[in-house]
């Protein structure tokens, strides 16, 4: 049993690990501050500049998105709706298995969704289908912390005649570590996905300036330098992994940071 | 302001003189403010209070007694419709406040909370300053003027006696103070609502000794004002505030009345049995 | 003004309302837009011809899906059986034998494994798992094999479901209250033996639906799979044979057949068949973990 610990915990080193030892040596600063340049794809100068803006743009314009409608959604059936109502348990299973349809099912319906709404692969595209594919995740974290509220709190609310609204509000404030731990968990699983975006947000060298433009992502440039039978090309997919690696690391620290202090605060 | 200034230095206590009782009960005896006629209420298939008829008496301390499971809380949570957020409570019969029922259709259930301040069993400070605790409930129903909340703030603070020990910090969180000083607080926001009637549901139980002494000592103030009504678990303490006691046992009333009649004198078998201890 | 604060509480009310009504119907119209473009290849052609051929030829009308089903559920499988002792394992140590401290120290590794990227996966599998299938294991078993292989697609989607598996796991096994574990202590029974006779019997239904939710979610992961299993379109007959999963045929195909409507109608029945199964089974293990945290909560 404990073999199977240390089997896992290995794997996830040696991951890292991996990843590390080959991108190093390609991990230069040009390859954070520089958009791909003239021959980048036959290994000359450049870097990911454009595919970090790119998964950056999309993933805040996702963010905002979902937020505008996790949040309500889980207030709504934490304070509005009766404890033990069936409307509640219907919108948390359908919450369930959205949380389960797999990202390249979202791709291709936020695709479908675009060819009829007459929109190209863009930024637009691909925020509105990230947005898709995080929802039920901020959803699900942030009601699992809604749920540990202790009962005290919403009945003081409303003993001082507080409507539900305002009593929303103040509860809101007692769960913004859980919200921020929910904003991480979905923002790192939606800067790593690449299928939601494959056919969405398609692929430039640029930075993208407006909400119609293509936009690259990390997971898509990582994948699409490795398909490259360049060498050159192939390690700097490794250290574009090293890029996304960090970033996923740190949003995971950070999430734990958060959660860690809303236990705390739970008494 | 419901309250002025005068009401503002501590009140001493003394355990309420025979003289200054029999003054007060004729003073309250006619003037019924809160009514209850033919309440029952179900949680799902159980009949949990069955058949209450009580008047509660006006600007007085009323102590609801009785072994726990017998519906002291859920009597007390059907007087300001805390009821309403779990639909598995069915309420039957008529609960007049003011002359009001305030279970007929289209009475605004926000306007019979305000009415009705509560003091919960633990201490729940809101999450935001001691102030703004304070300035809460003020503030949602309405008043905007920042000298009119200022001074509320200072008044109810002062009214139960933390003003002094919260003075320099009244911008920072309530988390750091004791349970009692929390408590106290929560009776500041609640009172700052001004409502008209007082409901505490086992207050002190979560408190020490001293804390609690001062609770009681604000609710023997309180009732100058308000129409108090509270739970409580202990009969000393029923005994030491209160002017009525109600006893309750499986859901029903078992008997009522002043407290040195209740305790003194008691009609009712079941009351000598619980009052002599034989079951709790 | 005290208007204003009971219609700011009903308008906040519907609006509310408004997004968990389009929260469930969301499900329906991902469905039925799926269904609705999938129509016309249905119609062509008989849907059981279109499951059972493993004839893929788009240019000339044939849509056989075989091989990519075989695919899917060859790797999916594989995952499972190597995933699932670990996992249980793992979740028994964590459970009923780590102490505080090692419980908390691995929070943080499971969290990460779940939170690193498919593409990541991917990455890693290519420059490991590929070379060592390719010239350690495939060896010792077939003349030949790349190592791009329905093994490797195991192996990496076997890492990506075991932090899912652990975290519903020990979920499952804390539900189970802790005097039915202390009286089989009690009564002399080792750890060893309490966890088997007590925790695994009391958790089946549990690690069922755990490994049904685990499936699902290797059914439909695409880029770390697609990165490593060879993407050929015949049936394997071996571990060491490259295979094509059906998510990596709508990401590899998807978005530049446009041009044939009959095509892209084919991709869209896949991502149809893959979006059905993927709910139903999500469904029923959601449904049966449901019950179970039900049935402890009231007890």
């Amino acid at each position: 049993m404990i073999g199977a610990a240390v089997i896992i915990m290995g794997v996830l080193i040696y991951i890292i690990g991996t990843v590390f030892y080959k991108g190093i040596p390609s991990l230069t600063w040009e390859m954070i501050t520089k958009i791909p340049g003239g021959g980048f794809y036959l290994g000359k100068e450049g870097g990911v500049l454009n595919a970090i803006a790119g998964s950056v743009f999309i993933i805040t314009g996702a963010l905002v998105i979902s937020l505008l409608i996790s949040v309500p959604l889980v207030m709504y059936i934490n304070f509005y709706l009766p404890n033990k109502s069936i409307f509640s348990s219907i919108i948390r299973f359908s919450l369930d298995i959205l949380f389960g349809v797999p990202s390249i099912v979202y791709g291709a319906f936020g695709f479908a969704l675009m060819v009829y709404m007459g929109i190209k692969a863009s930024l637009m595209g691909g925020i509105i289908t990230v947005a898709m594919l995080i929802m039920p995740i901020m959803m699900r974290s942030l009601d699992e912390v809604t749920r540990l509220l202790p009962r005290d709190l919403p009945d003081a609310l409303l003993s001082l005649g507080s409507t539900k609204y305002e009593m929303t509000k103040v509860l809101l404030r007692q769960l913004m570590p859980g919200l921020m731990t929910a904003i991480l968990l979905a923002v790192g699983r939606g800067i790593g996905d690449a299928a939601t975006v494959l056919f969405t947000a398609g692929y430039t060298d640029n930075i993208p300036s407006s909400l119609g433009q293509p936009a690259a992502t990390l997971p898509l440039s990582i994948f699409f330098q490795l398909g490259s039978p360049v060498e050159e090309v192939q390690n700097r997919a490794y250290a574009s992994a090293i890029i996304l690696t960090v970033i996923i690391l740190i949003l995971s620290f950070s999430a734990r940071y958060f959660s860690s202090k809303f236990s705390k605060n739970k008494i | 302001m419901i309250f002025a200034n005068q009401h503002l230095e501590t009140l001493t206590v003394n355990p309420v003189k025979e003289t200054n009782r029999t003054v007060l009960l004729k003073k309250v005896m006619n003037n019924h403010t809160i009514r209850i006629e033919n309440l029952d209420v179900y949680i799902e298939d159980q009949h949990i209070l069955k058949d209450i008829n009580l008047a509660v008496p006006e600007k007085s301390i009323t102590c609801i007694i009785g072994p726990s499971g017998c519906g002291k809380t859920t009597f007390l949570k059907t007087l300001n419709r805390m009821h309403d957020e779990t639909p598995e409570v069915k309420i039957k019969g008529r609960v007049y406040v003011d002359d009001l029922n305030i279970y007929d259709k289209g009475v605004n259930v926000i306007d019979t909370r305000k009415k009705m301040g509560l003091l919960a069993q633990r201490p729940c400070p809101l999450p935001m300053s001691i102030f703004d605790n304070v300035a809460y409930g003020p503030r949602i129903h309405g008043i905007k003027k920042r000298k009119a909340i200022n001074q509320t703030v200072i008044q109810y603070l002062q009214y139960v006696g933390l003003w002094d020990e919260v003075r320099g910090r009244v911008r920072s969180s309530p988390s750091r103070l004791s349970i009692g000083q929390q408590q106290r607080l929560c009776l500041a926001r609640g009172l700052a609502i001004e409502p008209e009637y007082i409901l505490g549901d086992e207050a002190t139980s979560s408190l020490d000794p001293l804390s609690t002494k001062k609770i009681e000592e604000l609710f023997i103030k309180l009732k100058e004002k308000y129409t108090v009504i509270l739970v409580t678990h202990t009969l000393r303490q029923a005994r030491r505030i209160a002017d009525y006691i109600v006893f309750m046992y499986l859901g029903k009333i078992v008997e009522t009345g002043p407290t040195e009649e209740f305790f003194n004198n008691p009609k009712k078998q079941l009351t000598r049995e619980y009052l002599s201890g034989s079951f709790s | 003004m005290r208007k204003i604060r009971f219609v700011k509480d009903i308008t906040a009310r519907h609006f509310m309302l408004g997004i968990a009504i389009f929260t469930i119907l969301f499900l329906l119209v991902i469905g039925f837009s799926l269904f609705f473009k999938a129509l016309p290849i249905m119609k062509e052609k008989n849907l059981w011809v279109l499951l059972t051929s493993a004839n893929w030829k788009p240019f000339k009308g044939d849509f056989g899906f075989l091989p990519y089903i075989i695919s899917t559920l060859y790797v999916s499988l594989i995952a499972i059986i190597i995933a699932l002792p670990f996992s249980i394992l793992t979740s028994i140590f964590l459970n009923s034998y780590a102490s505080r401290s090692i419980r908390r120290f691995f929070e943080p590794v499971v969290d990460l494994l779940s939170g690193i990227p498919p593409v990541i996966y991917g990455v890693w599998g290519t420059l490991t798992i590929v070379p060592l299938i390719s010239n350690k294991i495939a060896p010792k078993f077939v003349d030949f094999s790349t190592g791009y292989t329905v093994l490797a697609g195991g192996i990496v989607l076997a890492i990506m479901i075991i932090p899912l598996l652990i975290s519903i796991m020990t979920e499952v096994f804390r539900s189970i209250p802790r005097e039915m574990t202390d009286a089989s202590l009690s009564m002399g029974a080792t750890k060893w033996q309490t966890v088997k006779k007590v925790i695994l019997r009391k958790s089946f239904p549990g690690i069922i639906a755990a490994t049904v939710l685990a499936l699902s979610r290797a059914f439909g992961e695409t880029m770390a799979v697609l990165m490593v299993c060879g993407n050929i379109a015949q049936i394997p007959h071996s571990f060491f044979d490259a295979c094509y999963p059906l998510p990596a045929l709508i990401a590899n195909n998807y978005g530049e057949m446009l041009s044939m409507p009959s095509y892209e109608s084919a991709l869209m029945l896949a991502a149809f068949l893959l979006f059905i199964i993927v709910v139903l089974f999500n469904g029923i293990s959601r449904f049966t973990l449901n019950q179970i945290e039900k049935k402890y909560q009231f007890s």
